[in-house]
């Protein structure tokens, strides 16, 4: 029983971690730069697609199947979500944020139009299955695969974390909140905000594409049911509850969020009689909605928050000979 | 009374740092701008006055490249830059200042102007992962430079503090070190004594004066006409978007169509 438990919550958490990587990702485009992606679903989409047309066997039904290592599906995934990004910022990244909403919207939805409609590539309604799983050799030992999948998990998230920290304390995460605090001063001093804001679109769009493809290989089957409006409202709700801004935020409230989702889904299918079932998972976005306005009434900048100035300055001051 | 487009050179003078040429601002019908010229000379401190709604700010803008001309053309340190856009400006020596300061509010005083550093290798995003050793021994350098900045526009005591708790004349005054952490051949200064205390305008006003004498030249807008005396050698004056006037303070100031502008309600 306890093993169990340990399996279920070492998968539990490992899914929570693929929504933190999503986080992460959202996190550079709107924590670090202002820019309001509402269309997250696509790039994730995106790199899930990628992952399993370049590591599934071959299919007569479709294009791809190409057998390579799990790690190449994930290279190529965020490349792949890394250019389609850039390619939609490029675009777009000039319009007011507003519009930018509205243009990554319209994105997510040509994403979803195309994945059901081009089924020699994407399989249609049906998806693609047989995505291979990584220690899919430990598949007879429930614990086992889900503690070696949450230890991928963990190290992914966790090097990500931490060149995430990186970047934000370097002078390109200052120039980039330098542009989010003053466009017009930033550019009088030389820094053209498209082209860091097309920077941070794009390695905001890559990581999503990572998170595609973990997500995926995780769970070995993808369809477009999967990257519904739904994933951009769940994911958008973690960085808000975890704390925009701050990369530990996104972490801690994709795994709470996820928790919340998880847990409104099991009092669901014990409360709620088998044929209402269907309808009433509708209850766990409006958990989800419900535990987004809280946070926002009890701690408007989330969980963490991005880190205040006077946070800085006593941070600064405590280790003066760092600089 | 010397005009703009009277100032010749020899061919082996270096050019003006700031050389517009007959630059015009239209919008939507309305000349704000109306072919107007104007020169800014190595080490030169030029004024640029005139009654509210001549167009100064407009031409400033022209000049720093918040606004594209409608026709016209200017030249920095003998560069076309017309069309570039304002972030290209300062790689050409030329910053600005802002008539309300814009610091970053709630990045440090210190983190201001590191921003105004130029060329720096850790803005690059790869860099910072390829090169890290590069990057923080360029980023040492520059905060030493930063702080001696500071101390030269006496903020140091601020160095950590947020720049939203800096009053209306700190701010000019960190807007003004935060360019020179650029190095640039010309300095555009908007209104630097609108709202500040006598005792910081003096500071302002040193400050100014010494940067003039390490080589850098100097554009100011500004009403109070007792610092452009102080510190311009030549004025130029504008109204109704052209050019009223041209000369030394004094000339400028007896101008009687100058007087006009101000008095007559010409502006």
């Amino acid at each position: 029983m306890t093993l169990d438990i340990l399996a279920y919550a070492a998968f539990f958490l490992s899914m929570a971690l693929t929504y933190a990587i999503i986080c992460l990702g959202l996190n550079v485009q709107w924590g670090m730069t202002g820019l309001f992606n509402v269309g997250i679903a696509a790039f994730v989409a995106v790199g899930a697609y990628t992952s399993a047309l370049l590591t599934t066997p071959p299919s007569p039904d479709r294009f791809g199947g190409f057998e390579l290592p799990i790690f190449v599906g994930w290279l190529g995934a965020a490349i792949t979500s890394g250019l389609l990004s850039w390619a939609v910022g490029a675009l777009t990244i000039r319009l007011r944020s507003d519009y930018l909403a509205i243009a990554t919207f319209g994105i997510a939805v040509t994403v979803q139009l195309c994945m059901l409609n081009l089924q020699p590539i994407t399989g249609g309604a049906f998806g693609i299955g047989f995505i291979p799983r990584p220690f899919a050799v430990l598949q007879e030992n429930a614990l086992l695969f889900s503690l070696a999948n949450f230890a991928v998990m963990a190290v992914v998230v966790l090097a990500l974390y931490l060149a995430l920290e990186h970047l934000a304390k370097s002078p390109w995460g200052r120039v980039l909140r330098a542009i989010r605090e003053d466009e017009m001063a930033a550019q009088a001093l030389g820094k053209g905000p498209i082209r860091f804001r097309l920077q941070a679109f794009t390695l905001g769009g890559a990581i999503m594409g990572l998170a595609g493809a973990a997500q995926a290989h995780f769970i070995g089957f993808i369809a477009p049911d999967n990257y519904m409006p739904i994933l951009t409202f769940q994911v958008w709700a973690m960085l808000i509850v975890g704390g925009s801004g701050n990369n530990r935020g996104a972490i801690a409230g994709a795994i709470l969020i996820w928790g919340l989702w998880a847990l409104s889904a099991a009092a669901v299918s014990t409360f709620v009689p088998a044929e209402q079932q269907a309808r009433a998972a509708s209850l766990q976005i409006v958990a989800i909605g419900v535990g987004l306005c809280l946070m926002l009434l009890w701690r408007p900048r989330g969980l963490f928050g991005e880190v205040s100035p006077l946070t800085r300055l006593k941070s600064l001051r405590a280790a003066p000979s760092k600089e | 009374m010397m005009t703009a487009s009277a100032i010749s050179r020899s061919p082996a003078q270096p050019p003006p740092v700031i050389d517009a040429r007959r630059l015009t601002k239209r919008f939507a019908g309305m000349t704000a701008v109306d072919s107007m010229s104007l020169t800014v000379g190595r080490q030169e401190m030029v004024g640029l006055i005139g009654p509210n709604g001549a167009g100064k700010t407009t031409m400033f803008s022209l000049i720093a490249g918040s606004l594209q001309p409608t026709s016209g053309e200017l030249w920095i340190s003998g560069h076309e830059v017309s069309r570039e856009a304002p972030e290209r400006r300062i790689g050409h020596g030329l910053a600005r200042t802002f008539q309300i300061p814009k610091p970053f509010a709630e990045m440090s005083v210190l983190e201001n102007l590191l921003v105004g550093g130029q060329r720096q290798q850790g803005e690059g995003l790869i860099a910072n992962f390829l090169k890290p050793a590069a990057v923080r021994a360029e980023e040492k350098a520059l905060i030493e430079k930063a702080r001696g900045l500071l101390d030269f526009v006496t903020l140091s005591h601020l160095e950590h503090q947020p720049a939203r708790v800096l009053s209306g004349g700190q701010r000019k005054l960190l807007e003004l070190a935060r360019v020179l952490m650029a190095d640039p051949d010309v300095i555009l200064l908007d209104e630097p004594a609108a709202g500040v205390n006598p005792a910081l305008l003096e500071i302002i006003i040193e400050r100014v004066i010494a940067l003039n004498k390490q080589g850098k030249s100097i554009l100011l807008i500004e009403h109070n006409m007792d610092m452009v005396s102080r510190l311009c050698s030549r004025v130029v004056a504008m109204a109704l978007g052209k050019l009223l006037a041209e000369g030394t303070p004094a000339e400028v100031a007896s101008s009687p169509a100058v007087i006009e502008a101000y008095l007559g309600g010409g502006a």
